[in-house]
């Protein structure tokens, strides 16, 4: 059967959409506005945007196939949070991990061939999309089970505390994960050993297809820390700058030894929860609205040109330079080699 | 009529212990609830309080004595008012003497002299000492160094355990212990006694009851590069956390396209100890064994618990090792040289014969060596094999002695359906099957939930009997 013929729409770039499409929502003004750090955010967010924009139109073209959680949307979170880290400190995530092996530094070119499930990808192409590692950027996962990065992520934290380091460990997991007991169980293990973690809980508004008013209790998540004694705060995951001065707090008080800390990010993802989700459970409408009002590129681009940081033309250079990455990263995904046979029996046991 | 205090079963699988010390002496007046004496079992010392009123009339087995048997009379009661003459013939043990066992078999931890790494079983059924049949001769190991074995010590496969972890831990920092009550408590089954007093409490780390939590927590650590030894109080417990055992750390390695190991342990006791019903009584050698990515080892002797433990310490990559309650406390000649390790993968000819195979593991060997010898009477030459590494699994070792003797008897403590029996036959099929003359046979635990009833509960499980009965069937001789 033909392939519905799916043309990648020209969707417009935030260069474009950005000149007085919209008003900048009157938030105070930073005093720290560095430019080359906020370029940099605009870069590292936009990278992984357009990334996962062409990870879309490759599992529409059958290249990528399996499930596929794309994180457009969410970009500010895991961008932001990044900025606050050190090379040795360590990240572990969910199977919406696209987004977070780029921001943690590794190379699209293998992120991409592990999608089209080529010998070049970060696994050799028998990990996939949800199950990708760099021991080299201390990124530990891309976990396919709900919940069970999170005590992963406390014994990160664990073995950072263990070997007398000052490092901490990143634990990102979403709305839907939150719920889960282990979660619970190590909350209570973080706090009792004061163990330098910091829990991120992606708030994307819904588990699947479940709201989260539908799904949790309480949708206060920052506050499922309080009877450990873990402080929390809830933070506008679509602002990059309000993350980025979260994730600090956060990470300094993991780092002066107080123990973990819980930042709930309410944020959004604009496509379904994998690439096969017909989204019946919310409006298009919904979806267009927060494009328009709450898209955190387009707010940080503003942002730059109000404060006369960046003018267009800087951006569409950074866009460019994206673009060229993620242009190199499929070619090489859609064109190295599928992993040699011999590669089915290798990686199951280290030899002794 | 005077109160009869009894020696008192403190644990599901004591049969005897020691009375430490007497905290009351005679004429002392007691009160219910008051503390009698303390009591020392090979796992931990408790106290025995009173349920009665009275006065301690007198004390019939005096302190330090050992191996008192559960429900021997060691104190009588007068009560109010009683006279002194109604007890006047009660006549205190003697502290000298030994105490042979007489427990019932489904509770015993079967103790006994060394023999090379595994000790005889001694059961309730068999004969008094003196005119028991001697020893099974165990063949020493010929997959170690035998230079190891010129110097050993005779400890139980519990204190093999530990001072396994205790070298571990001496030779490589970033080996550590987790696990529910392996520190202060020392141990749930005193496996872990003394580790906290050398090595500290970052290294020795008691956990929450929160299997999930704590092995995902260990696997996270085992991802950065330390070596964890995770104790489970008993591995009916990890079923809590086998999403984490399955998913986390078996397939890790391959999923990450080799970047990623998980160089760490998972032990503790696998399979049915005595009378704790079906929940906590499964063996789960065959759900582990399933799974590529994971190693499963399963001791028998106290020399392969450490040996064996050592190996497992320093293997790279996930090891489930099931261990059982019932040998904790059964003594061997353990190599002392720290050096000594039993290398994973290979079975262990217990026994050599030449008529019928038996293949098992842990505890059912017991019964495997008994029939072993009952059967040698009836001229039935046995050959035992302990697998020891349940995966991967040595099936040159099984595949030699088939084609040797022609017939084949599994034994384990688990279910049939989908056992470690079935994987045999399997293979047998595949690897031996023109060397058969006679079609294997599967001793297993009855496919049922373990029941609590002691009659049930001995129906259940496979005993020498059953292991005699099926060495019959292949031999024809049923």
């Amino acid at each position: 059967m033909a392939r519905a013929a799916k043309t990648p729409t020209s969707r417009s770039r935030a260069t474009a959409k950005s000149k007085g499409k919209r008003a900048l929502p009157s938030r105070p003004a930073k005093p720290d506005l560095d430019k080359g750090a906020l370029l940099k955010l605009y870069r590292d967010m936009s990278l992984i945007r357009r990334f996962e924009e062409k990870a879309g139109q490759l599992y529409g073209q059958g290249q990528i196939a399996g499930f596929c959680h794309l994180y457009i949307g969410q970009e500010a979170v895991v961008v932001g949070m990044q900025a606050n880290l050190t090379p040795d400190d360590t990240v572990v995530t969910t199977y919406r991990d696209h987004g977070h092996m780029l921001a943690c530094g590794m190379d699209p070119k293998g992120v991409m061939a592990e999608l089209t499930g080529r010998r070049g990808g970060y696994s050799h192409g028998k990990g996939g999309s949800m199950h990708m590692f760099s021991k080299e950027k201390n990124f530990y996962g891309g976990h396919g089970i709900v919940g069970a990065c999170v005590p992963v992520g406390t014994g990160l934290a664990f073995a950072h505390r263990y070997r007398g380091k000052n490092n901490v460990s990143l634990t990102y997991y979403g709305d839907g994960a939150a719920n889960q007991g282990q979660v619970f169980e190590s909350f209570n293990m973080a706090a009792l050993w004061k163990l330098p973690c910091v829990f991120i809980i992606e708030n994307n508004q819904y588990g699947m297809g479940t709201s989260v008013s539908r799904a949790s209790a309480s949708p206060d998540f920052f506050k499922r820390g309080e009877p450990f004694g873990i402080p929390g705060h809830k933070v506008d995951g679509m602002d990059i700058l309000a993350v980025r001065k979260a994730g600090a707090e956060a990470v300094a008080h993991c780092r002066a030894g107080k123990g973990p800390f819980i930042l709930q990010m309410e944020t959004y993802r604009y496509r379904g929860h994998s690439m096969s989700d017909p989204a019946r459970y919310r409006t298009r409408e919904e979806v267009q609205k927060v494009r328009e009002e709450r898209d955190p590129i387009d707010h940080l681009s503003d942002l730059l040109f109000t404060h006369n940081l960046a003018k267009p033309d800087d951006l569409k250079k950074i866009d460019a330079e994206v673009k060229k990455i993620v242009t190199d990263a499929a070619d090489f995904a859609v064109n190295d080699a599928e992993p040699a046979p011999e590669e089915l029996y290798t990686d199951v046991l280290v030899e002794a | 009529m005077p109160i009869n205090v009894l020696m008192p079963a403190l644990s599901p699988t004591m049969t005897e212990g020691k009375i430490a010390r007497w905290l009351k002496k005679e004429g002392d007046a007691v009160r219910s609830g008051d503390v009698l004496a303390e009591i020392e079992t090979d796992k931990a010392t408790m106290e025995v309080e009173a349920v009665d009123e009275g006065t301690v009339g007198k004390i019939l087995v005096p302190e330090g004595t050992e191996g008192v048997a559960v429900n021997e009379t060691i104190a009588m009661l007068l009560e109010d008012g009683e006279d002194p003459s109604a007890i006047a013939d009660a006549k205190p043990k003697e502290k000298a003497q030994p105490k042979a066992k007489e427990a019932p078999a489904e509770a015993s931890e079967e103790k006994a002299e060394t023999g090379t790494g595994v000790s005889e079983p001694s059961k309730a059924k068999a004969p008094p000492k003196e005119s028991r049949p001697a020893a099974p001769k165990i063949a020493p190991p010929t997959d170690v160094d035998p230079r190891f074995y010129t110097e050993t010590t005779s400890i139980t496969v519990r204190e093999a355990l530990r001072d396994a972890m205790a070298e571990e831990m001496r030779r490589d920092p970033d080996v550590f212990l987790m696990g529910e009550e392996v520190a202060e408590y020392q141990g749930a089954y005193k496996v872990s006694q003394g580790l906290l007093d050398e090595f500290g409490s970052r290294r020795v780390v008691d956990t929450p009851i929160t299997e999930s939590g704590f092995t995902g927590l260990a696997i996270g650590a085992a991802f950065s590069g330390l070596k964890p030894i995770v104790e489970f109080m008993t591995f009916n417990f990890a079923m809590q956390a086998m999403d984490h055992l399955i998913n986390s750390a078996a397939k890790t390695l391959y999923m990450s396209g080799g970047q990623i190991h998980c160089h760490m342990v998972f032990r503790g006791p696998n399979g049915a100890a005595a009378r704790v019903a079906a929940q906590h009584s499964q063996c789960y050698a065959s759900w582990y064994s399933h799974i590529p990515g994971l190693k499963v080892v399963s001791p028998f002797g106290a020399d392969d618990a450490k040996g064996l433990l050592k190996a497992a310490i320093r293997d790279p990559n996930p090891v489930i090792f099931l261990e059982h309650e019932i040998l904790y406390g059964r003594t061997g000649d353990v190599p002392v040289d720290p050096d000594f390790v039993v290398p994973l993968g290979k079975a262990r000819v217990l026994r050599e014969g030449s008529d019928v195979t038996i293949v098992g593991f842990s505890r059912p060997l017991v019964y495997a060596l008994e029939a072993a010898e009952r059967l040698a009477e009836e001229g039935i030459s046995v050959e035992v094999i302990d697998l020891r590494t349940l995966r991967p699994l040595d099936s040159e070792t099984i595949v030699r002695s088939v084609a040797k003797t022609g017939r084949i008897v599994t034994v384990e403590e688990g279910w049939p359906y989908a056992g470690i029996g079935s994987e045999i036959a399997a293979r047998i099929m595949e690897e031996a099957f023109d060397y058969l003359d006679a079609p294997l046979q599967r001793v297993c635990a009855a496919d049922v939930p373990l029941p609590y009833a002691a009659n049930l509960e001995r129906l259940a499980l496979p005993d020498t009997e059953d292991v005699i009965e099926a060495v019959r069937a292949v031999t024809y001789r049923a």
